[in-house]
């Protein structure tokens, strides 16, 4: 038996080392949320941001923007369509990360470094210019829109533009989002065991029934980890909807980033970002709930309990 | 024709010959096992007769149908796996109705024909467990479960009880036997320990550098050696090497450098001046203060070099002042002391001239 010696870490070494992320994370992200949160029940301002916190010595505290959001169905909207975005965006990253998270599982351990730093290159460039270089690549001169364009036009269609669309931000989505969901699936399959494929075969499944039984359950948690990364950035998101969509792909991203920076109105803005976060957190709560369902068996055959 | 029939079977990998022309025909309710060292192609072998790998020379017939058209899929033989392989997102219940589904068995009988195989196995009342949540020997009876459950002409076993200890290893031998016997399924076991293939099979195929050395039942692998290396891979053994110095009816007199001329019997063709082997099993080996010298015996002084006190043996290392040694083994069972000699003591070593087995070389 070997003996582990140990080190209880004292108090103070303990705050050392995990103070600073702490207290950078309650000034930068607890403060701020908690400010938002208040600015929610304020009154906007008249020119803009917000009126006096304490009027006539009153508090001036209420729900009014509360009220004009659940009163206005056009926000509901504007939430459900964000919403259809990123699904939309998760289901396609799925479907296209899966193979390609598969072959980089299983190809041979000298190629496997190449792929995942291929996967991972288009971040050494910046989030803007890899938006932008889409506005070229979809623009009417782009070889891609003048192809599609001759193909409508042999079966007598009018030329349809491929930018400025909801084709150009889903497009965009799912390239910018794609590498969030190879990367944890990626993490699960490389660890799954080839005995238990070899033993599916040997008991009668075929490649479908292979995959169908035994792969894709397995694969599960990994699945859900890249959904939530993928779903909840792409829900809030506002750069790609601002650059390559239309006046009607305006999605909830970019109505918080107008009600902040052109129609001023902060309390509404928060009002907005508020519920953002609080669907956002329910989808990944939903997603972690749904995992734990099926982590309940480790992915190894002779893993045990953690 | 056997059921199995395997016909000049040869396997490379690149300048390596991992089975090299290898004939075997496996009879119907054999329990057959492929022994040998690891690397000696016992592990190519049975994944060939699964299908996971093709023969690049020589053919597998199952009841006369060549197999090299069939993926493992479709192949009537379950494998069991070393490491198991129980699918751990499912239960009990679902790992063993896994190839019931796979054959499209009707959704009615299914559960009755998983409680039947479970009820085998002993595992009544698991079935709503994950792997996770069983032993190790409960899990490798789920996979021999899972196999059987579809009644496969040929059962394939690689090393499945090498992850149990030393204790629940036995209990799953015997228990393997019964089930053998019960099941009446063709077993096709592979293994590198030379005490479980001895106390499981029916015939053992010993296998070394991708051939088979010695194709026998236990008994004669252990007994008889035909070749040097079934002899030391199999169990203890004293290999005393020389040439053959007279011939005398069906006695053969060795001349063994160290020790001096060791008789045996044996039907061996081999003319004096050949080279040859006598096998000799430390249990055949009597160890004693002194012997009758007019014995018709082999018999040799020497000092107790080493002894190993194992309990219910002591195995004592005896040193021939001709430089050889011997290895005998004393069972403590007639004693009511630990042991009989201690190191340094003179004893004298004997054995019948039947005790031995020739082998030419």
């Amino acid at each position: 038996m070997i003996v582990v010696a140990v080190h209880t870490p004292s108090r103070l070494g303990r705050w050392l080392v995990s103070g600073p992320p702490l207290a950078y994370l309650i000034v930068f992200f607890a403060l701020p949320s908690l400010i938002m949160v208040l600015a929610s029940f304020r009154t906007p301002g008249e020119f803009g941001g917000l009126a006096p916190l304490i009027e006539e010595g009153k508090l001036d505290l209420n729900l009014e923007s509360y009220a004009r959001f659940f009163s206005e169905s056009v926000y509901a909207q504007i939430f459900l369509k964000s919403f259809g975005y990123a699904l939309l965006t998760t289901l396609f990253c799925i479907t296209l990360a899966y193979p390609l998270a598969s072959l980089i599982a299983r190809s041979s351990r000298r190629y496997r470094d190449l792929l995942l730093l291929l996967v991972i290159l288009p971040f050494w460039s910046n989030f803007l210019i890899r938006i932008y270089a889409w506005m070229i690549l979809l623009g009417p001169n782009a070889a891609l829109a003048r192809t599609v364009n001759r193909v409508l036009a042999w079966f007598g269609h009018d030329p349809v533009p491929l930018l400025f669309s909801a084709f150009a931000v889903l497009v965009c989505l799912v390239y910018v989002h794609l590498p969030f969901m190879v990367l944890p699936l990626y993490a699960n399959l490389e660890k799954h065991d080839q005995a238990l494929l070899d033993a599916a075969q040997d008991l009668g499944a075929n490649a479908w029934q292979r995959f169908w039984r035994i792969t894709f359950p397995l694969s599960l948690p990994g699945v859900y980890a890249g959904a939530a990364l993928v779903f909840i950035p792409a829900f809030g998101i506002f750069a790609i909807p601002d650059i390559l969509g239309g006046p009607e792909d305006s999605l909830i991203g970019n109505v918080i980033k107008q009600q902040f920076l052109e129609t001023r109105d902060w309390p509404f803005g928060s009002v907005l970002s508020i519920v953002l976060t609080v669907v956002a957190l329910a989808f990944a709560g939903l997603a972690a709930w749904v995992a734990r369902g099926n982590l309940r068996t480790p992915s190894s055959a002779r893993g045990s309990r953690a | 024709m056997a059921l199995l029939e395997i016909q000049n079977v040869t396997r490379r990998f690149g300048d390596f010959t991992a089975v090299d022309n290898v004939s075997i025909g496996i009879e119907a309710g054999e329990f057959f096992t492929l022994l040998g060292p690891s690397g000696c192609g016992k592990t190519t072998l049975l994944r060939m007769i699964a299908g996971f790998d093709l023969p690049d020379g020589g053919r597998i017939l199952l009841k006369g149908e060549d197999l090299v058209d069939r993926p493992p899929e479709r192949r009537p033989m379950r494998m069991v796996f070393q490491s198991y392989a129980l699918f751990p997102h499912m239960t009990v219940e679902g790992n063993v109705a896994f190839p019931l589904q796979m054959a499209k068995t009707p959704a009615s009988e299914i559960s009755a024909k998983v409680e039947a195989a479970l009820e085998d196995v002993r595992l009544t009342g698991f079935d709503k467990r994950y792997p996770h949540e069983l032993s190790g020997g409960q899990r490798q009876r789920v996979a021999i479960g899972r196999a059987l459950v579809t009644h496969p002409s040929v059962l394939l076993l690689d090393e499945p009880l090498a992850a149990l200890d030393a204790k629940l290893r036995e209990e799953m031998q015997i228990e393997l036997i019964n089930l053998q016997k019960e099941v009446g399924i063709t077993f096709v076991y592979v293994t590198h320990d030379q005490t479980e293939a001895l106390a499981l099979s029916h015939r053992i195929a010993v296998m070394n550098k991708g051939r088979i050395e010695q194709l026998d039942v236990p008994s004669k692998i252990y007994g008889f050696p035909k070749t040097r290396f079934v002899a030391d891979f199999i169990g203890h053994i004293n290999l005393l090497s020389g040439s053959v110095s007279e011939r005398q009816g069906g006695v053969i007199t060795l001349a063994v450098e160290g020790l001096g001329p060791v008789r045996v019997t044996s039907a061996s063709p081999i003319s004096v001046g050949g080279a040859g082997t006598i096998a000799l099993r430390p249990e055949k080996i009597r160890i004693q203060s002194s012997a009758p010298t007019d014995s018709p015996d082999n018999h040799y002084r020497g000092t107790v070099g080493d002894l190993l006190y194992m309990g219910d043996v002591t195995v004592y290392k005896v040193s021939i002042p001709g430089g050889t040694r011997i290895e005998a083994l004393l069972a403590n069972s007639q004693s009511g002391r630990a042991k009989f000699f201690e190191i340094g003591d003179a004893v004298e070593v004997s054995w019948p001239v039947d005790a031995g087995h020739l082998i030419e070389e």
